[in-house]
């Protein structure tokens, strides 16, 4: 799984990087960018997302420990946390679309770096999007894990689907722990 | 995979100290720190991400391949990023 793990870690960092560069590029445009996002919305989302991986950790614990009937509900509370995290993005992607921040014919921000802060957005939108797919897969994964507890397959003897599912579930967490400090804060002060 | 049993106390104390870092990473970013905003607001996202790793995904307890593993994937992040970094910084300065 860490080795996985480790190919997951490439294929965002690839993203990170060309974020990196045109970060340096163009500060104004990016600082802009991130001024427009909705810093209250992506705290309370870090913040949800955070508590998902509590509950994922503490059903890895119920498994560790015998607990079927914990494991079960901290696996619906991880999914739904989830899902709370998901529901969040797609408000603020609808808000994108009605202020016309999404990259595209109908995007149009007013001054000099407004091409530029438009790059900023097509990062916005790869690195969230392929993100939000990751939470999709794992939700998937989730009901896997949940229906397989139902079934009572796991035991403390037994539990390594479910701890390597929750490792993916930390990584996800862990990109968007980065994510939120490059997006959403780097112009929040300049408002 | 790891057999240690990690107590909920731990995890409810990351948990507490993961939020407590939220936090204070989007109160510093209301503070005009200039250039050392972004670094300031990164540090706060590797100290977080550290804590994920080494308690929730068990990595303080686990073998050490899966560090080697880890390492080398942070090496080559590391590696991808400030190599990226250092060309373009190198074309911005001869411009």
């Amino acid at each position: 799984m860490w080795v996985f793990l480790v190919t997951e870690v490439m294929f965002f960092g690839g993203m990170f990087a060309g974020y990196a560069t045109y970060r340096f590029r163009y500060p104004e445009a990016f600082l802009e960018g991130s001024g427009k996002l909705d810093l209250l919305l992506g705290a309370a989302n870090t913040a949800v997302l955070i508590l998902s991986s509590f509950t994922m950790a503490m059903a890895v614990h119920s498994a560790q420990t015998n607990r079927r009937r914990s494991l079960i509900l901290f696996l619906i509370l991880t999914m739904l946390l989830g899902s709370v995290f998901l529901g969040v993005k797609v408000v603020e992607y609808s808000d994108k679309f009605h202020h016309h921040l999404v990259p595209g014919p109908s995007f149009h921000v007013e001054g000099a770096v407004g091409p530029q802060v438009e790059l900023f957005f097509s990062f916005y939108f790869a690195l969230t999007g392929f993100h939000a797919l990751h939470m999709i897969i794992g939700i998937g994964l989730l009901s896997v894990i949940l229906w397989m507890s139902w079934r009572g397959r796991f035991s403390a003897e037994y539990y390594n689907p479910v701890e390597i599912s929750g490792l993916y579930w930390h990584f996800v967490d862990i990109v968007w722990i980065f994510l939120f400090p490059l997006l959403y804060l780097i112009g929040h002060h300049r408002l | 995979m790891s057999e240690h049993v990690v107590s909920p106390k731990t995890y409810a104390l990351i948990l507490t100290a993961l939020l407590v870092g939220t936090a204070v990473t989007v109160w510093v970013a209301q503070v005009d720190l200039g250039p050392w905003s972004l670094a300031v607001a990164l540090t706060i996202a590797v100290i977080k991400a550290t804590l994920v790793v080494l308690f929730f995904m068990h990595m303080k307890y686990s073998h050490r391949l899966n560090w080697i593993f880890f390492a080398a994937a942070i090496l080559w992040l590391v590696l991808l990023i400030s190599m990226t970094l250092v060309d373009v910084i190198a074309n911005l300065a001869g411009n």
